[in-house]
């Protein structure tokens, strides 16, 4: 089927989409000596995690925030130190409350011992041993994420081999532990964490892991399973929880871009593409919204499932049942982001000064009905009045976000269902108001922070969709719901970055082993790629 | 028991971990909160405030005083500029080192050395006959290190010495938040930054004053602790520890040459009338016996390491101060690795170490010892360059001017 012969194709592969994925993926197949072209629909590559000044002097990690999951792996193998990636580990996790100094959770045990016993000894003690336990799930669901998902419904050698595998892994674990993965795996968060704990203003925090990007409530079943995801984080080898990259998740971009270009990857900007070209159900290069047609050997999108198969390659080229299976596929954002540039720092309440209690992560989440009830209103097709929260000053960690003195706020919220019942196009009309009620919820805990707002970038997730390009604005390319991920992930037999168009290959977050600044999606596609001699 | 510095009335109401340790004679806190993490990513990202008070620090005037100092300094002190600062060692008769330190130009015949151990009797011994006047500081001059990406903003404001064109390893006299002191372009962590000498009595004003003015830049009080891994990064060898003072061995295998400790770059041998050179000239001829290498250990390996034991890998949140054994890739012993810290900025496993000189050639693969679950193992490593990490931003003037030669 050699329609184009190799003097007239150019490239190797050509990579749709310049997220921190598809750049990814651009540098791995570089580095194995391929021709390689990034094609990034906005002025500068990043997709959703980019640094931009939009108030001058203060830089904005527009939608993406933190990193927690970036494989140690790629970082050696892309050398991302040397091109200029520098992660600063959050300090704590603070969670104010409206009338009281709140709850700060440490790295360090005995601080954290201690702050924890205010409010119950009990849980205080518990703590450690509820992360020894999770610490020691996370090891046995590690390896899931650093290898291509095994599915159980094959009987290939090599899935029955990696699910023996793994078989092996969940005997060691013991029959306790194997019994608290199964119920991590079917209960929903708030559930799990009563097993443990007895104070909801502890419980009420840690149940927020399992609803992020997700329209799930932090009692909805299957959502405790993603709690292990932040025992997995690991930054500097060793497991950790969340770093802030200096210069904003831009910079994380930037790092693997410099990377790939290191390898001879050519990287092209205010180049969005049409269609991926298709000839005899095989991809051959895509064509350009202007209307050019580049060759290319293979192609590999660092876009969402749905934007790659349902418009850029078209249901006409695809398999009856994998589009539909994808029409079901769940993007469904449920958030957005406020940034804020600040003329000085916005003191808590209850917590003065610029602390190490803010040099980690604010959760504004008092409750776990203060939860629920932000997720009642969503179900319903509106925004929460009062919102889950996740802030973070990058300013206080990295001086060189704002100007002396100046801060900036970044402020992930839920929910904000793309689904509004007004429909999703009439999201433009909310946003302000939606951004008010994420204020008045912050100026509760920080009461002066509206006089001192410069800037105010509001964000919804038919914004995110609009200019960062992804379905619904889901952060994760699709929700993380345990249906979704592994070897469902996009949709059952086709979770190894292999698609049904040839040559066509899937490796962004809508890949396994799913969303977050990691890289894996990216990096693995072309590993299997490379592996089955497909480039 | 160990005395206080002059900024201890103001360090230690900051220090809520009451980590102090001895320094000198002096208490030196190690690090202010429960861990170091926050400091060390202050000097490589904002700034760390130091307080270095504690070196040896000698006033040496009068017309003989450069060339005294050059007699006893591997460094020629008479070509030293206006302005400028010079880095150097010291050697015993036969040519093993005693300390390292820095020499500052303070004026027409006047110097201010520092060092990590008091060397009075050792330049009295050494200038006697020469027209010097040689007083030892130490308790009068209170200094602060300034170090991180942020420095030279934050000193900016408080003083009138011109820093945008003070370079690397320059020096000027000047106000310190309107104190008279001295500021130099120096210090142990590799990265941009400057310390600050002053009177003691200036001392807690000058330190209340760059707390204010550092904080639009989260500038920290930092300890040891976060400086030593800092200083691992930077490549820099600590007297007693990489080498040890050969003044201090009881035996001659435990003493070291400059080229031997990694400060042969600060040797001359060309220049004549120094203290060591004449046995430093027939190691020329032999060759050093040891080498002073950057060793980056193999992170894979380790990981797989702490993975047979059904671990995740464990690090020490601070450097790594106990030797262990390096073994050639025949398994004989050829040397040890003397410090070893995780970076958190570049992501690896480092150490500074000594091996027979014939294994300390950059690419060499070498094994050191690693102990997981009480059990020692090896981890293979690799001889790289030093410095680790090496910040442009370290040497980089904003208004240079042209160079009047160092």
């Amino acid at each position: 089927m050699a329609a184009l012969g190799s003097s007239q194709n150019p490239y190797d592969a050509i990579v749709v989409g310049g997220g921190h994925n598809g750049l990814t993926a651009a540098a791995y197949l570089a580095r194995a000596g391929k021709k390689v072209l990034v094609l990034e629909r906005r002025h500068l590559v990043g997709g959703a995690a980019v640094t931009e000044e939009k108030y001058p002097g203060f830089k904005y990690s527009v939608c993406s925030y933190v990193v927690s999951l970036l494989r140690p792996w790629i970082i050696r193998d892309l050398n991302l130190t040397q091109h200029g990636l520098r992660l600063v580990p959050l300090e704590c996790s603070y969670t104010p409350q409206p009338d009281d100094a709140g709850l700060c959770r440490w790295a360090d045990p005995d601080k954290n011992r201690r702050e924890i016993q205010r409010l119950s000894r009990k849980d205080a003690d518990n703590y450690p041993e509820f992360g020894k336990l999770m610490g020691k799930l996370a090891r046995f669901a590690k390896p899931f994420i650093d290898e291509v998902a095994p599915d159980p419904t094959s009987l290939s050698p090599s899935d029955l081999w990696q699910l023996k595998k793994a078989g092996d892994r969940f005997k060691e674990l013991g029959d306790d532990l194997a019994a608290l993965q199964f119920k991590l795996t079917t209960m929903g968060g708030v559930d799990f964490l009563r097993e443990f704990f007895e104070s909801d203003q502890l419980i009420a925090p840690m149940s927020c892991s399992g609803i992020i990007g997700t329209m799930l409530g932090v009692n909805s079943p299957g959502t405790a399973y993603v709690l292990l995801h932040h025992y997995m984080g690991e930054i500097d080898g060793s497991s950790r929880a969340w770093g802030f990259p200096i210069g904003g998740t831009g910079a994380v971009s930037e790092a693997i871009a410099s990377s790939a270009r290191s390898f001879g990857a050519e990287i092209r900007c205010e180049a969005p593409i049409a269609k991926v070209r298709i000839a005899h159900g095989e991809a051959t290069g895509v064509i350009l919204e202007n209307g050019d047609e580049i060759a290319s050997r293979t192609v590999v999108s660092g876009c969402d499932p749905s934007l790659t198969f349902l418009r850029f390659v078209g249901e006409e080229h695809l398999p009856t049942d994998f589009a539909t299976s994808l029409k079901r596929y769940k993007d469904r954002g449920s958030s957005g982001k406020v940034n804020l540039a600040l003329d000085r720092f916005p003191e808590f309440k209850h917590r003065p000064g610029i602390g190490p209690h803010v040099m980690g992560d604010v959760a504004i989440a008092p409750s776990t009905d203060y939860l629920e009830t932000a997720y009642d209103e969503a179900k319903y097709g509106t925004f929460s009045s009062r919102p889950f929260i996740n802030v973070v000053f990058p300013s206080v960690l990295d001086p060189g976000m704002a100007p002396p003195g100046k801060h900036v706020m970044s402020c992930f919220v839920q929910y904000a269902p793309y689904d509004i019942a007004t429909g999703p196009e009439t999201w433009p009309e909310h946003r302000e108001a939606f951004g008010d009620a994420v204020v008045d919820t912050l100026a509760e805990y920080m009461p002066t922070l509206k006089e001192d707002i410069l800037h105010r970038q509001v964000l919804s997730p038919w914004d995110i969709q609009e200019e960062i390009g992804i379905t619904e604005g889901n952060i994760f390319h699709g929700e993380l719901g345990l249906e979704q991920l592994l070897f469902q992930r996009p949709t059952a037999g086709w979770a190894r970055y292999k698609t049904p168009v040839r040559g066509l290959w899937l490796g962004s977050s809508g890949a396994h082993p799913g969303g977050g600044i990691m890289g894996s999606p990216g990096a693995m596609a072309v590993q299997e790629m490379l592996r089955l001699g497909a480039v | 028991m160990p005395r206080t510095t002059p900024f201890h009335s103001r360090t230690s109401a900051l220090m809520e971990s009451m980590a102090w340790k001895e320094w000198a004679g002096y208490a030196a806190a190690c690090n202010f909160d429960a861990h170091s993490e926050r400091e060390y990513f202050a000097i490589r990202q904002s700034a760390g405030l130091l307080d270095v008070t504690p070196l040896y620090k000698y006033d040496v005037t009068g017309p003989d005083a450069a060339s005294f100092l050059s007699r006893v300094w591997t460094r020629d002190i008479t070509k030293l500029k206006p302005g400028r600062v010079v880095y150097g060692c010291m050697c015993d008769g036969d040519g093993k080192v005693l300390d390292d330190g820095t020499i500052t130009y303070l004026g027409e015949d006047a110097f201010r050395v520092t060092s990590s151990e008091p060397w009075l009797g050792w330049y009295s011994r050494h200038s006697r006959g020469m027209d010097v006047e040689i007083e030892d500081s130490t308790d009068r001059i209170s200094a602060l290190a300034l170090q991180g990406p942020c420095s030279r903003d934050i000193l900016r404001e408080l003083t009138d010495c011109d820093l945008d064109s003070m370079r690397f390893f320059g020096t000027a006299a000047g106000k310190i938040a309107g104190a008279d002191g001295r500021i130099t372009r120096t210090g142990y962590t590799g990265d941009l930054g400057y310390e600050l000498w002053m009177h003691n009595a200036d001392a807690e004003r000058v330190y209340d004053a760059l707390l204010e003015a550092g904080k639009p830049y989260n500038m920290e009080p930092i300890g040891l602790d976060a400086l030593d891994v800092s200083r691992i990064e930077a490549g820099f060898v600590l007297q007693g520890i990489d080498y040890i003072c050969a003044q201090r061995c009881l035996i001659e295998a435990r003493k070291s040459t400059p080229e031997e400790a990694g400060l042969g770059w600060t040797v001359n041998l060309d220049r004549e009338g120094w203290i060591g050179r004449d046995a430093l000239l027939r190691e020329r001829e032999v060759g050093p016996k040891w080498g002073l290498v950057g060793l980056e250990l193999d992170w894979a390996e380790l990981e797989e390491l702490y993975d047979q034991y059904n671990l995740p890998p464990h690090l020490a949140p601070v450097a790594c101060r106990s030797a262990v054994p390096v073994y050639s890739s025949g398994r004989s012993q050829v040397g040890q690795v003397t410090s070893s810290t995780w970076s958190p900025t570049l992501k690896k496993y480092l150490a500074l170490g000594q091996v027979y000189a014939q294994h300390a050639k950059v690419g060499t693969k070498l094994k050191v010892e690693y102990t997981v679950e009480f059990e020692r193992r090896t981890v293979t490593a690799t001889v790289v360059k030093r410095p680790f990490f090496d910040p442009e931003r370290k040497t980089f003037t904003p208004n240079a001017q042209p160079k009047e030669g160092a």
